[in-house]
């Protein structure tokens, strides 16, 4: 039993990581309908992007600034380049400019950085905490549960910004219906830079944590793939839904590892959150929490 | 003025339904499939041009790739442009083709290749189907990311059941040797051959299908399923339909792809790379188009070479050696920036920019 509540909270943390990817998608998708298939490109380069500038010398807090700089342009650029152009167009044509758009950071921060593994150190130690370890005997990582901290810190500033600010309620207005903001005076333009800003700082904290735990490399472009669950399960428009879908999907996950991956052979994860989600979506064709559409003729 | 259906009139319904109506169209094609089946292969065993050019390379690393990514953005097409179900799969399904048509091979003695080829697509289609039936509940990005489960379940299955490559390891499989009605295809303008053959058929098949019933209920689906639905085109035949046809077409690519072009192949090989390149394929060539189906396909078969090909001439021209992480890192820009590029110019495609020159053509050389 405890080993099985040991592997549940373990697979929960690692939801929480999912849930940060997860969480550029529905940001991004909520205000402007894009399915941002680059966000896990921008998280890899904004964490590459950090190590460069520590590298040069400068203190982790000026690096991911820095960092955050860059995103923000990224955002501006990729506003006039790839959003402006194609305003109006299916939504497919744009998830596909956003696989370019993809092939483009990626290419670009291994051009500007290089393609070596690196590592990153925020100063949190991955180690056991020694209090639980003593009391209850759970093995949880330190790192993590300062991830998941931040993660709901994250989160918490993203809702209040939503909830609280004329600039989160302009976004909410854009996500509700475009032309109606447009008539009550909102620029699109400008909501969509904040937004792909939003997205770019959500990006560069998922970075950060992503990196510290398993170096930065390029691996971390495949999380998007992890985040597509998530976004399923928990429907594309909500960010509960990123957060429960994610903790759903870590836990799951590493449950199924544990249990079922060693009667079948084992290496069940790239597929696991897959099926899982398909059998929710059986049920719920909009996600836990996403919209539910009404068709009419 | 050349180009013009004036004075070419029907007189029966049959002649209004032809595939190529207007008979330009039709020498056009005439004229293409003898360049294709006679002219090409001439040229090859011709023994001047054959020291001038290197055929061997054209066939292996140009026109077989191309012919076999057409015949798989054409099933995606089916699927995607015509059905309006976007699938990320597709490289699944070719997978499923390959190894399908390996183990017919393998498993059972005396069997012709051809029909292993196509036992390999019915095998595929069946898959298709199967992963196709969450289409019915669920659409749009939800469905992009269901049809994603079956990339990633399919891949694994492959590689951790090793029976399914005959127990090599890390389920890597060397396909037969081609042999054809006793005839074995070897040398790649055999190869050559045999695809184009393959492809002509079913991308005519294909032409043929989405202009009759099948096609039309597609088209109203993707348009509109619940307006499909009322005026009463059954929905779930129509869908799991286009599912099976277009993994069918895929699963046949995938053979080949196996059989004809690389020769041995692992289950790692048909990623989601893959299927992210035959969906640029039918986005870039034009979704809902036979003819956009190959033109994307020499789009994105042909920019790898050709940035290659540009990168060599710089080193050359300059006298200087490009560090080769640089040459590979320009070319992912490149291709992303002109994937962008492409969608804000024509978002319908190379198809639709083809269109607009026919058009022009009608009047040309005159300007009424």
């Amino acid at each position: 039993m405890q080993f099985f509540f040991e592997v549940l909270i373990g697979g929960l943390l690692a939801g929480v990581m999912y849930s940060l990817v997860a969480l550029g998608f529905v940001l991004i998708y909520k205000a402007s309908g894009v399915f941002n298939f680059a966000q896990g490109s921008m998280v890899f380069f904004a964490a590459l992007t950090t190590v460069g500038f520590v590298s040069m010398g400068a203190p982790l807090w000026a690096a991911a600034g820095l960092a955050l700089a860059v995103m923000a342009l990224l955002a501006l650029a990729t506003e006039r380049v790839v959003l402006r152009p194609l305003v109006n167009q299916p939504q497919i044509t744009l998830f596909m400019a956003t696989i370019g758009l993809s092939f483009f950071i990626d290419g670009v921060a291994q051009l500007a950085w290089g393609a070596n593994v690196r590592a990153l150190d925020l100063g949190i130690a991955d180690e056991p905490i020694d209090w639980l370890m003593d009391h209850t005997g759970l093995n949880i990582s330190k790192f993590d549960l300062v991830a998941s901290g931040i993660a709901a810190g994250l989160v918490t500033l993203l809702a209040v910004f939503f909830n609280r600010t004329r600039t989160g309620r302009a976004l909410r207005a854009v996500a509700d219906d475009h032309q109606a903001a447009l008539a009550v005076g909102i620029s699109l333009q400008r909501i969509w830079v904040i937004v792909w800003m939003t997205a770019g700082f959500v990006a560069l904290v998922t970075g950060l944590l992503w990196g510290a735990r398993n170096g930065v490399q390029f691996a971390l472009t495949f999380l998007a793939l992890k985040a597509l669950p998530v976004l399923i399960l928990g429907g594309f428009e909500s960010i509960t839904g990123a957060i429960v879908g994610g903790l759903i999907v870590g836990a799951s996950e590493k449950l199924a590892e544990v249990y079922i991956g060693p009667h079948v052979g084992g290496g069940i994860e790239s597929w696991f959150p897959y099926v899982l989600a398909l059998a929710f979506l059986l049920v719920r064709p909009e996600g836990l929490f996403g919209e539910r559409r009404i068709d009419r003729v | 003025m050349l180009y013009r259906e004036a004075g070419q009139f029907k007189t029966d319904y049959a002649a209004d339904q032809q595939l190529f109506p207007i008979r330009q169209d039709r020498f056009a094609i005439i004229a293409l499939f003898v360049i294709a089946f006679v002219g090409v292969p001439l040229a090859a065993l011709m023994p001047g041009l054959s020291g001038a050019i290197d055929f061997n390379y054209w066939f292996n690393g140009v026109l077989i790739p191309f012919l076999i990514f057409s015949l798989a953005a054409l099933g995606l097409n089916i699927l995607t442009g015509y059905a309006g179900l976007l699938s990320l799969g597709t490289g699944a399904f070719m997978a499923v083709g390959a190894f399908a048509a390996y183990n017919f091979e393998l498993r059972v003695p005396g069997m012709p290749m051809l029909l292993s080829f196509a036992l390999a697509g019915c095998v595929a289609a069946a898959v298709g189907i199967v992963f196709g039936l969450p289409s019915l509940r669920i659409r749009g990005f939800y469905l992009a990311v269901a049809t994603l489960a079956a990339q990633f379940f399919v891949v694994w299955a492959l590689t951790k059941f090793s029976w399914f490559s005959n127990y090599s390891t890390s389920g890597v499989i060397t396909a037969q040797k081609i042999v054809v009605f006793g005839y074995a295809v070897d040398t790649p303008v055999e190869r050559y051959l045999l695809i184009l053959a393959i492809v002509c058929v079913m991308a005519l098949a294909a032409k043929n299908m989405v202009r009759g019933a099948v096609g039309r209920a597609w088209m109203a689906v993707r348009d509109m399923d619940v307006a499909a639905e009322v005026v009463g085109i059954p929905i779930m035949k129509t869908k799991l339909l286009a599912f099976a046809v277009s993994s069918f077409y895929c699963g046949v690519a995938g053979a080949l792809y196996a059989f004809a072009y690389l020769g041995t192949v692992e289950p790692a090989g048909f990623e989601l790379d893959l299927s992210f390149r035959i969906l640029f394929m039918i986005i870039i060539g034009g979704a809902g188009s036979i003819l956009g189906s190959f033109l994307g396909a020499a789009f994105i078969v042909l920019l790898p070479i050709f940035l290659d090909l540009s990168a060599n001439a710089i080193e050359r021209s300059f006298g200087l050696a490009l560090p080769s992480g640089l040459v590979s890192n320009l070319t992912l820009i490149i291709f992303g920036a002109l994937i962008v590029f492409f969608l804000a110019v024509e978002p319908l495609g190379l198809a639709r920019l083809w269109q607009i020159a026919k058009e022009k053509l009608r009047l040309w050389p005159f300007p009424h």
